[in-house]
């Protein structure tokens, strides 16, 4: 792990310039660190001569204007690393959100992990730039110009500075190495162990239910000392790390005191250059102290950055097509034999898969979790391309058309439709932002929410909260349905429209769907077959392609998809083609 | 008072106070042998100058050598003991808080897992105030005091003076630096929620965005958000650095007055050359004493809002009266009359007038709309929460009269989202009953028809099931917890949305298990799902807190009301 990652130089202009200025700050504060210490030197050595404040008077004001140096920069650069912070931060967030909101349709738990790592996450920067960082750079000059002041007055403390010196961050290293083997050896246990309380919080409805509240609590305690045990026999290496540092640092300081002493007790060596290599050589180890200190900020610093460049460096989903495409009211669906599997999965979710959809007719596709429902419709809306195989749309090839004219023609109602932090009029007018106050009450009034808007304090201005809150789910989903007819599309696309709702909201969304439906082409990805009365057919699938017709005639599944899905119910075959 | 959350946080650690003492007095000693070092080597070379014989330096080597050992020796000793006896109150402090909880009502609390999550980190948060908040300033007053003391003999007013400077430099600017820190920081709140929105607006809605063409604005909308929060942060940049300008000027001043008064002291003979060195290098270091206390100023208020939260817990009167006594209740009829719940004084009713039967071994439903208040009556049955007013009775007995526990002994079940241990299968399946042998477990797995997946798992019943069960699947998962509820002696269970987030072959399979294996005992199914209610005795329809209908499935369905209509609409009656 390097302490500074170039990829954060190349990514953030604001950490380059952050850089030079921390540069140019420690090197001012490592001179006024020797001058001080000059200075210092020389007003004890000019008063032990007998000198007094009248001839001092200029080296002890020195001293004032010296304090007033370094507070000024210890301000300043504090100031200037935490605006470069803020202005790093920004960069990495903006950076990351562009790149991920390109690459729609991904888990929601990375969409949290996202969000966590772009606020509270990069937050973690702060006190790297501002803090860990300076130091870091005073940590290399500080030692040597120490060194190189001290040799030019007495090469004996030099040397033992000299040696001293590199051996703290060798047994910090080698101190380092044998805790993380440790630690990751009993890695198992300190999760198990750690993870007990929270555990055991989490189930207390469950443990209180089966009478075993009061019992569990001596495990509470015992679980915990085992904790402690484990712990403190991984902190007692840990600390060793620390313990080098301070008993080198100290020690060094001490073993140089007592040479100057005896040189200066034979008269090899006067007072005033004495002082200097007291004063001096603990400074050498200070800023090692301090690294060693904020080594905490740094590795939190660089895992966020680290995190950051996960997420950037992940290749762009390629949307290919420029093809302009236009509303026609209707649309003419034609999926030849596509197959696609998802990132990091060996067998397709879809193999194969054939199906047309005669323009103004709806298809209910159904069939067990994962037999790739809503995968086909991410690929209708062109979240994904299909690995092999082709969609067609009016005879055009989906991946030619220009996303976002194709998205235009299309409305998709999800499982769990994301309302956002705004008016339920801005909700609905979502993919329409220019739509008329009639057009969304028209629209209200198809999805069924025109009673929901009327009971709310302030009708279709009220704020719907963060995720929507405020409405009940059958209620967000409706609203997803207004949405729907207010962009009155040609294409239709609803996945489990109904799951999880209570009987009265479902019967709600299932009539406001029918009317969607209504002269449009339409597909809707459900569980339940209920919903195959109000499509003009159903097909089912399996295997990654469209299956037989239920208590079928043998007809195998290739025919069966070369006929573009014909599957079941009677009805099903006049009407699809 | 304000400040009594630190307080009350400390006093928990006082049955480990001898351990905390050392640790603070290993800390004083670490920190004072760094500045002592430099007080002694000043005097030994200050000494040396003046060419005294050997001997008279002899003492100063030894300590000097010695001194250069203690500090890195002491600091360890420290830590390890602050350590160990943070742990320590950590221990206790748990087992506090989850007696507390064990007493409260787990309803509403439970309702949130971030709440349940915080709560524990609360709880963590007193290792980190004894650790980094409490012992480096008790450290830092011991080391402070002996410098004081040192330098106030060899000049008084070089003693006032770096008793100032320590008092301004450890005390005054920390506390100042941190105030400061947190007023940026609630300036920005309003920037960081309106961020923090737009994010979660931004990012987990990316794809209803792009299907609806609206990821330009969202995307601008979190751009302009940045731009506040950054602009703020920027202005407020200023600010924060103050306290590390304030630091610095604080340690060079103090060490400028005090080579001020020291030379003029050696210039009128009220002081020697030695004890001027002495003195001017003791107040050169002392400022490493309290070098670490801004940061542990700033830890502070993070930890207080965390003991806030932690008493506010310990504070909770349990929500569940104890009638006390050995009451016990005998397995018969369950009887609710009249049964008022609210969550609190001013807030709706939840349960408004219930009234339900329930003969032994009948099974019954109750359905309704989402918030209608069925799990509620499920937790009242539990005995997680006691009723307003209205009644319980089991076999002629009031619920309430008899301990929770011994209520829990005839009424068991699922609770709404059963948790499921880390640990085996055969431990999460033990809880219900601690002598249960292997065949006793194997039996009921069949009886809920997990044998097979269970004996599929390496290690059959020693197989681990992860955190909060997720090495077994949705359907998996539910169907333990009713195995579970069915190793207990309960001889009413009642089995709360048991069949929620599951696919519906999954939710079909697992209800209709799920009545077989009950066998005679009574069922209290709550549940919004009207499929296979075909098979329950009886079916309360409860809308509001109250039950507007009752009967059999058939009776339902031939009555218009919200039953008939419910279920017609729902399109899997289709």
């Amino acid at each position: 792990m390097k302490p500074l990652d170039p990829r954060l130089l190349r990514a953030a202009r604001a950490v380059r310039t952050h850089v030079a200025v921390t540069a140019a700050c420690g090197v001012a504060l490592t001179g006024l660190i020797l001058t001080q210490a000059w200075l210092v030197a020389h007003v004890i050595g000019g008063a032990t001569d007998g000198q007094g404040l009248d001839q001092l008077g200029p080296l002890v004001a020195a001293v004032a204007g010296v304090a007033i140096g370094r507070a000024v920069l210890a301000y300043g650069a504090e100031a200037a690393a935490l605006r470069s912070a803020a202005r790093a931060k920004s960069q990495l967030r903006r950076r990351i959100v562009a790149h991920v909101t390109d690459r729609p349709g991904r888990g929601s738990a990375t969409a949290g992990e996202v969000a966590t790592l772009t606020t509270r996450g990069l937050d973690a920067l702060d006190d790297y730039l501002a803090r860990y960082l300076p130091q870091l750079v005073l940590a290399a000059l500080v030692p040597i110009a120490v060194l190189v002041v001290v040799a030019s007055a007495d090469w004996i403390s030099a040397v033992v500075i000299a040696v001293t010196l590199p051996l703290i961050p060798l047994f910090m290293a080698l101190v380092g190495m044998h805790t993380q083997a440790r630690t990751r050896k009993q890695w198992t246990l300190l999760q198990r162990l750690g993870g007990h309380f929270l555990d055991v919080v989490e189930g207390l409805p469950t443990l209180a239910l089966f009478r075993r509240a009061k019992a569990e609590a001596a495990l509470v305690r015992r679980v915990t000392d085992d904790h402690r045990d484990a712990t403190m026999g991984t902190l007692k290496i840990a600390f060793l790390s620390a313990f080098v540092l301070e008993l080198l640092a100290t020690l060094a300081v001490a073993l140089v005191a007592v040479e100057v002493g005896f040189r200066l007790l034979y008269g090899h060596m006067d007072l005033t250059t004495a002082l200097l290599v007291l004063i001096l050589a603990p400074e050498a180890y200070l800023p090692l102290r301090e690294v060693g200190a904020r080594f905490h900020a740094s590795m939190e610093g660089i895992a966020a950055a680290e995190s950051a460049f996960a997420i950037l460096e992940a290749p762009r989903a390629a949307v290919p097509g420029t093809a302009p495409t236009t509303r026609r009211g209707t649309v003419d669906l034609q999926i030849d034999d596509v197959t696609y599997t998802h990132a990091g999965r060996d067998t397709p979710v879809l193999d194969g898969l054939s199906l047309a959809v005669a323009p103004g007719r709806s298809v209910l596709l159904t069939g067990a979790s994962g037999a790739g429902k809503s995968t086909l419709l991410s690929l209708l809306l062109r979240f994904a391309e299909p690995q092999a195989g082709t969609i067609r749309a009016d005879g055009v090839r989906l991946r030619e058309l220009d996303a976002d004219a194709w998205r235009a023609r299309v409305a998709w109602v999800p499982q769990h439709p994301h309302l956002f932090d705004g008016t339920v009029a801005d909700n609905i007018a979502l993919g329409a932002p220019d739509a008329g106050s009639e057009e969304i009450a028209a629209a209200v009034a198809a999805a069924g929410l025109t009673d929901v808007v009327a009971a709310l304090p302030d009708g279709l201005d009220t704020r719907v909260g963060e995720r929507g809150a405020r409405l009940s789910a059958g209620q967000r989903q409706r609203v997803a349905l207004a949405r729907a007819f207010l962009r009155d599309p040609d294409l239709v696309l609803l996945d489990e429209p109904t799951a999880h709702l209570d009987p009265d909201n479902a019967a709600l969304v299932r009539a406001a769907t029918a009317r969607l439906l209504l002269g449009r082409t339409g597909i809707i990805a459900a569980h339940d077959t209920g919903w195959g009365e109000i499509t003009d057919s159903t097909v089912v699938l399996a295997g990654g392609r469209v299956s037989p017709p239920t208590g079928g005639n043998g007809t195998p599944p290739a025919l069966v998809s070369g006929i573009h899905g014909h599957s079941h119910e009677c009805h099903s075959q006049g009407v699809v083609s | 008072m304000s400040g009594s959350p630190l307080v009350r946080m400390v006093a928990l650690a006082r049955p480990r106070g001898a351990r905390f003492a050392l640790g603070v007095l290993a800390g004083a000693a670490a920190t004072a042998s760094g500045a002592g070092l430099l007080s002694l080597a000043a005097w030994l070379i200050a000494t040396a100058a003046t060419h005294p014989s050997v001997t008279a330096l002899s003492v100063a080597v030894v300590l000097t050598r010695a001194l250069g050992v203690t500090r890195g020796v002491t600091r360890y000793v420290e830590r390890l003991v602050t350590h160990d006896a943070a742990l320590r109150t950590l221990s206790d402090v748990r087992v506090r808080v989850y007696e507390r909880l064990a007493r409260t009502e787990p309803v509403r609390r439970f309702r949130s897992p971030d709440l349940v999550t915080r709560l524990v980190s609360d709880t963590d948060a007193t290792q980190d105030l004894l650790v980094r908040g409490l012992t480096p300033p008790l450290a830092a007053v011991v080391a402070g005091a002996g410098a004081v003391i040192l330098a106030t003999a060899l000049l008084v007013p070089g003693g006032l003076l770096l008793a100032a400077g320590l008092v301004v430099g450890g005390l005054v600017v920390p506390v100042v630096a941190a105030a400061l820190s947190r007023a940026s920081g609630a300036r920005q709140a309003a920037a960081r929620a309106e961020l923090s929105t737009a994010l979660v607006d931004a990012l987990h809605g990316a794809a209803d965005l792009a299907a609806y063409g609206a990821t330009g604005r969202a995307v601008a909308r979190v751009e302009a958000a940045d731009a506040a929060l950054t602009a703020a942060a920027r202005r407020d940049a200023g600010l924060l650095g103050l306290g590390a300008g304030a630091s610095a000027l604080v340690a060079g001043l103090t060490l400028w007055a005090t080579l001020l008064i020291g030379v003029a002291a050696v210039q009128d003979g009220t002081l020697g050359t030695v004890p001027l060195a002495v003195l001017v290098l003791t107040a050169l270091a002392s400022f490493e004493i309290v070098a670490p206390l801004p940061a542990a100023a700033a830890r502070l208020g993070a930890v207080r809002a965390s003991g806030e939260r932690l008493f506010d817990v310990l504070d909770t009167p349990p929500a569940v009266r104890d009638p006390g006594g050995a009451g016990v209740l005998a397995p018969g009829a369950c009887r609710v009359r009249d049964l008022l719940v609210r969550y609190a004084p001013g807030e709706p009713w939840v349960l408004d007038g219930l009234d339900l039967d329930i003969g032994p071994g009948e099974k019954v439903a109750v359905v309704g709309p989402s918030g209608s208040g069925k799990s509620t009556l499920a937790a009242v049955l539990f005995r997680f929460l006691d009723p307003d007013s209205g009644s319980v009775e089991i076999g002629g007995t009031a619920l309430t009269d008899v301990p929770a526990d011994s209520a829990r002994e005839v009424v068991s079940g699922v609770p709404q989202h059963p948790h499921l241990f880390t640990s085996t299968v055969a431990a999460n399946l033990r809880l219900a009953r601690p002598d249960a042998s292997d065949d006793d477990l194997w039996d009921v797995l069949r009886r809920v028809r997990l044998a097979d997946d269970v004996a599929a798992m390496p290690g059959g019943l020693g197989a681990d099931v992860g955190e909060h069960g997720e090495r077994l699947s949705g359907g998996m998962r539910q169907r333990l917890a009713l195995a579970r509820a069915l190793l207990t002696d309960a001889s009413l269970l009642v089995l709360d949305e048991p069949t929620t987030h599951l696919d519906p072959d999954t939710r079909d399979a697992v209800l209709g298990d799920l009545l077989d294996a009950t066998g005679d005992r009574a069922v209290l199914l709550v549940t919004h799902d009207l499929d296979r209610l075909d098979r329950m005795d009886a079916i309360h329809v409860v809308v509001d807190g109250r039950v507007v209908q009752h009967g059999t499935h058939a009776a339902l369905l031939a009555r218009d009301g919200w039953y008939r209509r419910a279920h017609r609409l729902a399109p899997a009656a289709g």
